[in-house]
């Protein structure tokens, strides 16, 4: 109760709502970890980003709060019933995630490196390509809708448990060409507004967009709980958003479009801490 | 009456000039009042309220209400279609007179918090908070 | 009952007798209003928690009644007195008539 009084008392005092500069703020998850939300960018954005910044830095003090603890954060009710879903046995082989997986914990350091090359398959996977992959063909259970309530709540888990590690996806060797492929896509301009990802995330980030505030679009911190439809947003649903809102036809969630995009994205916030399921507008 | 233009920006302004007059919301707020104090006086003193000057998403509105000796604390939003929001009695082993809780706001709007005291006297707070419109709408 | 409802609490595992300590509650419910509308301009009827309560060794810490305009995922925070060893009981009362109900025990060093 103090903490929030405190919270809400510095944003009276720093009440200066015009800025739309990222806060200066450290994120410090159940007083136990620092999360790294603010570092020099990777070499191959250096040149068009300088420092790279967690969108947490550019939401409200209430909002950030409300992520820097694991029971303040309505994201983690849904890691809760993943866990459920990670020890239940599904399908005809009767497996569970837990039976070749082990624990959820032991998954740390998954969510970092994805989307990643997959040699058998001989294409880059997201996670959800992943986690279907292991629900059709070892567990033998019916596939996830892409970004369904069961696999957004499924990546939340997997993300939690690597939270605090940075953000570490490969773009060089074979995932180089869908990285290209997707890097394209981040500065093609779309619709009828002729908007690229680029022209909000990178030309404009910390400038207001009517009454909210530009970030530099890293995906860190997906899934999302947004305070707008609260629930996990997942990374391919808020592309598609943004898409749309640019007033094009979007791609859809899991298309080989965004599935290169997600892996370009992701390479722009290499060296920020793992935050999902984080807390956004 | 006919609608003409001229009609219309005229009945706009009585609309916004009707809206601004009974500052402290609407009827039915003003009878959930009555009901909460059996029609006493409200005065102010040992009432505090907190919530955010700027809320980011009227979805989730965090605030907290304290008294030293409240036995009872109603909050409610001024603007908001039903304007109840919640009813705080504390109990005998409440250490603190005090709970946070999250709300939804219909818009830019006045929160309201009356306390039951101890001695059967009631004392009422109010915060504006305003409520921002999102981006892109995405 | 409401699909998915799931209460969490966080309690301290011990206190000394008669300190004060925070509870925070955040139970899983989607608190339709009433006030929304279906794809066919329906309205999508109101389903809440309406009413919380705690208590711990049978004597009451506090009484909500909650109304629509409480956030979906209700959370509330409060402080209580701890005299002596117990358990906390937590109580919500969905308007379909469920009760969920979890409880805490503390112990008093």
């Amino acid at each position: 109760m103090r903490k929030l009084t405190g919270a809400l008392l510095a944003s009276a005092i720093a009440a200066t709502p015009v800025m739309a500069d990222p806060v200066d703020d450290t994120l410090i998850l159940n007083e136990e970890i620092t999360l790294v939300t603010r570092t020099e960018a990777p070499e191959h954005v250096a040149d068009v980003l300088g420092e790279i910044i967690s969108g947490w830095h550019f939401r409200g003090t209430e909002t950030r709060a409300m992520q820097a603890d694991d029971f303040d954060n309505p994201g983690m009710i849904f890691v809760e019933q993943a866990e459920e879903v990670w020890n239940t046995a599904e399908g005809s082989e009767g497996k569970s995630c837990a039976s070749c997986h082990g624990a959820s914990e032991d998954m740390a350091g998954v969510r970092p490196v994805y989307p990643k090359w997959n040699e058998a398959a001989g294409e880059v996977r997201t996670l959800e390509m992943q986690i279907n992959d292991c629900r059709e063909n070892q567990m033998g259970a019916d596939k996830w809708k892409y970004t369904g309530g069961d696999m957004v709540n499924m990546t939340a888990l997997i993300a939690s448990v690597s939270r605090g590690m940075p953000v570490n996806v490969a773009i060089d060797g074979p995932a180089q060409s869908t990285w290209e492929a997707g890097k394209e896509l981040y500065y093609t301009r779309t619709g009828q507004l002729e908007m690229a990802c680029s022209s909000c995330h990178e030309a404009n980030y910390g400038n207001m967009i009517r009454a909210d505030h530009l970030s530099q679009g890293h995906i860190n911190g997906f899934p999302t709980y947004r305070l707008k439809n609260t629930k996990l947003n997942a990374v391919h649903a808020r592309f598609k958003g943004c898409v749309r809102d640019t007033r094009a036809e979007t791609f859809s969630p899991g298309s080989p479009e965004f599935v290169a995009l997600e892996l370009y994205v992701a390479s722009r916030g290499n060296g920020l801490a793992v935050e999902g399921p984080s807390v956004r507008n | 009456m006919e609608l003409t233009r001229r009609n219309a920006i005229v009945m706009g302004a009585a609309a916004i000039l009707a809206a601004s007059l009974p500052v402290r919301g609407n009827a039915a707020a003003g009878d959930l009042i009555a009901a909460f104090t059996g029609g006493a006086e409200v005065g102010t003193g040992d009432i505090r309220l907190i919530a955010p000057e700027i809320a980011e998403n009227g979805n989730t509105v965090p605030i907290e209400v304290s008294s030293d000796t409240a036995v009872e604390i109603m909050v409610l939003a001024m603007g908001n279609p039903t304007p109840n929001v919640a009813t705080f009695k504390f109990g005998k082993l409440a250490a603190s007179r005090a709970a946070s809780t999250r709300i939804r706001l219909a818009g830019t709007q006045d929160v309201v918090a009356i306390a039951k005291l101890e001695d059967g006297s009631f004392v009422q707070t109010a915060s504006t908070v305003k409520v921002t419109i999102g981006g892109c709408g995405g | 009952m409401a699909k998915g409802v799931k209460p969490r609490v966080k309690v301290p595992k011990t206190a000394a007798a008669g300190d004060t300590i925070t509870i925070k509650t955040l139970i899983s419910h989607k608190m339709e209003s009433g006030q929304r509308k279906d794809d066919e301009g329906n309205v999508i009827p109101r389903s809440i928690i309406n009413r919380f309560t705690c208590d711990f060794n049978g004597e009451n810490v506090i009484d909500v009644t909650m109304e629509p305009a409480i956030s979906t995922n209700p959370y509330l925070e409060f402080e209580a007195l701890v005299p002596e060893a117990g358990e906390f009981t937590f109580t919500w009362y969905d308007d379909d008539g469920s009760i969920y109900e979890t409880a805490k025990k503390i112990a008093v060093e």
